[in-house]
């Protein structure tokens, strides 16, 4: 019983990163209706913006978050002038491609920068116990800072202007576009923000679970499972879908092998597909 | 139906992950690394004639070997640096230059097949040496064999490649079934009342070869086997298993995989504070990154092939009644530092060591024919910097039953930072083993 309670919490607690990650992914389809490929590479480039600023530079993982935010956020308005912008209203492979090529170009570059040694955020903090079984502190922090930018994002989508402009775009461009709306800077700022999302997870990950350039593809996938579990579109959905994933793969792997637990994940995906295909939040 | 849209297009988009993942362009050869400086050799006989042979291999620069096979490569080019600088091989009135020809695998079985394909009927080369990792070399065997080319086999400790009857492969490192054996036989020494081990390995070929063997061995001694489990290649997140562990309260953990996952594992152990007694982790342990976990890799062993406090010299050749070849351990590590600028590991070691062989091969058969030369490794039995060079004829042709495994453990010297000591075998210790683990 105490590894299942265990293994339960350990998952919740990842649950919030997987869902602030699969967040990112949700607000872009749900603003613009890209699916973004280059999300995984993003989670890494948060993963290695807190090894580098937090760990090399000497600011604190934690604090190094800050940086990745901005940093995230204008990587994330770059890429959508440089490689989305362009190709917005043509057919969705188009943009996948675009986004692809954005993905490999990031992964490219990485493996020469950074190369494909593993790295890992070294954070000493106590652990607590909870019977025989003690959970790192790192991931109750993780879990609040993930929590904490869910709620950051809701404040801003509906108590600021900006936020209300990215939801006005969300449900209907033209019409925003027609009350006065800048649409050009409004979907670039989505963009940024779903990357921003992106990269504080990977920064979050980072200080649990050493990492390599190619760490992000991992969260990209259960991103996909999350979204549609949660419902494509729709970010609170996609909290919901990450802390189920979460719980989901805690609660399972404490009593069947854990290599099982991935082809419950995905039972479940084909599942929700089959009688909910639009998602437990989708509209 | 926005739903079924959404699906439609999340299945393309995994399709063209998996498309683009396979599209990958042609290999821009590299350039060979080592010219052979121009030698002035002072032989007062006619003018020598002067042959080049080329040996072939792929390493895996980019992909999840990355680590691992570099240190292999560095390893092999200091070995072809110092042939160069003797002045290659001499065989009578012939000296042998060697020539690299090699691409990169990306760490990926499709890749070698063809790269091996091409560096065997396209760049026509003379020798082979493996891709690092058993699986790669699996692979690469397969077209050795194929091709009757001898290739040697380094990076590999996989027994299964030896046991189809290939007449071409000679392995370096020591096999997967004797790898986590001394483990168990340590265990048993200093802690005959130790009696449940859990076992949590890497679901890849190596591991998964290592852990069986090693089970079998464990429960014929009478131990519990309390866990055994494995986990996928790329795992970060080890709670779940470790959970599990600290469920079963075993007396010894032992397991692994690869660096990445071995050194996550073992972070993970110690921020979960389990208290196993006894903790032998593959891979991990033996390459100095392993200290960059650091609290979290005091008191982790691991097997190793070799380290640089090796006791192996000419004494020890002498005392084995075999012959001793090549640099010294010293030598050896002292080159490695001031070429690459920190000390080698097992790889690396084991990446020259596969050099070596092949000219030892090459002087002994005094000559170029692969049928000469597959002779003279039959009967080669001689010790290295490396250790013990022998090769099965019988069964299992070309699998190593020479070498033998070092157990290291991090420990920390008087000042507090931490260091590799070889604690077992106990004749050839540089520290005692510290047991149990203590937890802060």
């Amino acid at each position: 019983m105490g590894v299942f309670l265990a293994s339960l919490v350990d998952g919740l607690m990842l649950g919030f990163v997987y869902g602030l990650a699969a967040m990112g992914l949700s607000l872009i389809w749900g603003v613009m209706q890209v699916i973004n490929l280059a999300h995984g590479p993003f989670i890494a480039l948060g993963m290695f913006s807190v090894y580098y600023l937090g760990v090399k530079a000497g600011l604190t993982p934690y604090g190094a978050l800050i940086f990745a935010l901005f940093f995230g956020l204008l990587a994330g308005i770059i890429t959508y002038f440089v490689a989305v912008h362009r190709v917005l209203d043509a057919p969705h492979l188009t943009t996948l491609l675009a986004t692809f090529s954005v993905n490999l170009m990031i992964i490219g570059l990485g493996t020469v920068i950074f190369t494909t040694t593993p790295r890992a955020v070294d954070i000493k903090l106590p652990s607590v116990s909870l019977g025989a079984v003690s959970i790192p502190a790192t991931r109750f922090v993780a879990a609040f800072f993930a929590l904490l930018s869910a709620a950051g994002l809701y404040l801003f989508l509906y108590g600021t202007k900006l936020g209300k402009s990215v939801r006005a775009v969300a449900m209907n461009r033209a019409a925003a576009e027609l009350m006065g709306i800048n649409t050009v800077q409004v979907l670039a700022f989505s963009f940024g923000l779903g990357t921003m999302l992106a990269m504080i997870a990977g920064g979050l990950i980072a200080t649990l679970f050493p990492f390599t350039i190619l760490s992000g593809s991992v969260y990209e996938l259960k991103s996909f499972v999350i979204c549609v579990l949660g419902g494509l579109g729709n970010p609170a959905g996609a909290l919901v879908g990450g802390i189920i994933l979460g719980l989901l793969e805690g609660g399972t792997s404490a009593f069947i092998p854990v290599s099982w637990v991935p082809v419950i994940e995905f039972a479940l995906l084909v599942l929700i597909l089959l009688v909910r295909p639009k998602g437990l939040l989708g509209g | 139906m926005k739903g079924l849209k959404n699906l439609i297009i999340i299945i393309a988009a995994l399709a063209v992950l998996a498309g683009c993942a396979k599209a990958t362009p042609t290999p821009t050869p590299l350039p060979p690394t080592p010219t052979p400086a121009p030698t002035l050799a002072p032989t007062p006989t006619p003018a020598p004639v002067e042959k080049t042979i080329v040996i072939g291999f792929t390493a895996s620069q980019t992909g999840k070997y990355n680590a691992e096979s570099k240190e292999q490569i560095q390893g092999l080019n200091l070995w072809a640096e110092h042939l160069s600088a003797a002045g290659g091989i001499k065989i009578g009135n012939t000296v042998v230059k060697v020539k690299f020809k090699f691409y990169d695998d990306e760490s990926t079985k499709e890749r070698v097949q063809e790269l091996y394909t091409r560096l065997i009927t396209e760049d026509k080369v003379d020798f082979l040496i493996s891709p690092y990792s058993s699986g790669l070399a699996a692979a690469a065997a397969v077209l050795a064999e194929q091709y009757s080319k001898i290739m040697i086999v380094t990076g590999a400790a996989s027994d299964d490649i030896f046991a189809k009857g290939y007449k071409f492969v000679y392995q370096i490192y020591t096999p997967a079934s004797r790898y986590l054996t001394g483990a168990i036989d340590m265990l048993g020494k200093v802690d005959p009342a130790a009696k449940k081990i859990a076992f949590v390995y890497e679901k890849e070929k190596f591991s998964t070869d290592v852990v069986n063997f090693a089970k079998e061995y464990a429960a014929n001694k009478g131990y519990e086997i309390v866990l055994f489990e494995g986990y996928e290649s790329g795992t970060t997140d080890f709670a779940p298993f470790i959970n599990k562990i600290v469920a079963a309260a075993p007396d010894a953990i032992l397991g692994g995989g690869h660096f990445a996952d071995g050194s996550t594992f073992a972070k993970q152990l110690y921020e979960k504070k389990v208290p196993a007694k006894l903790v032998s982790i593959l891979v991990a342990p033996a390459l100095p990154e392993f200290a960059e976990i650091g609290e979290a890799a005091f008191q982790i062993t691991g097997p190793s092939q070799w380290e640089p406090q090796a006791q192996y010299n000419e004494e020890a050749a002498k005392k084995a009644g075999i012959p001793w070849y090549g640099p010294s351990v010293k030598e050896f590590v002292e080159a490695y530092k001031s070429k690459y600028g920190y000390e080698p590991g097992y790889h690396a070691a084991g990446g020259y060591a596969a050099g070596l062989v092949l000219q030892k091969a090459i002087e002994d058969a005094k000559s170029l024919e692969p049928d000469k030369i597959k002779a003279a490794l039959e009967k080669m039995d001689i010790m290295t910097f490396y250790g013990r060079i022998k090769f099965d004829t019988a069964q299992f042709y070309g699998k190593q039953i020479g070498h033998e495994m070092v157990y290291l453990q991090w420990q920390k010297d008087a000042s507090g930072k931490l260091v590799k000591q070889v604690v077992w075998p106990e004749e050839g210790r540089s520290a005692p083993l510290i047991y149990p683990r203590k937890l802060e």
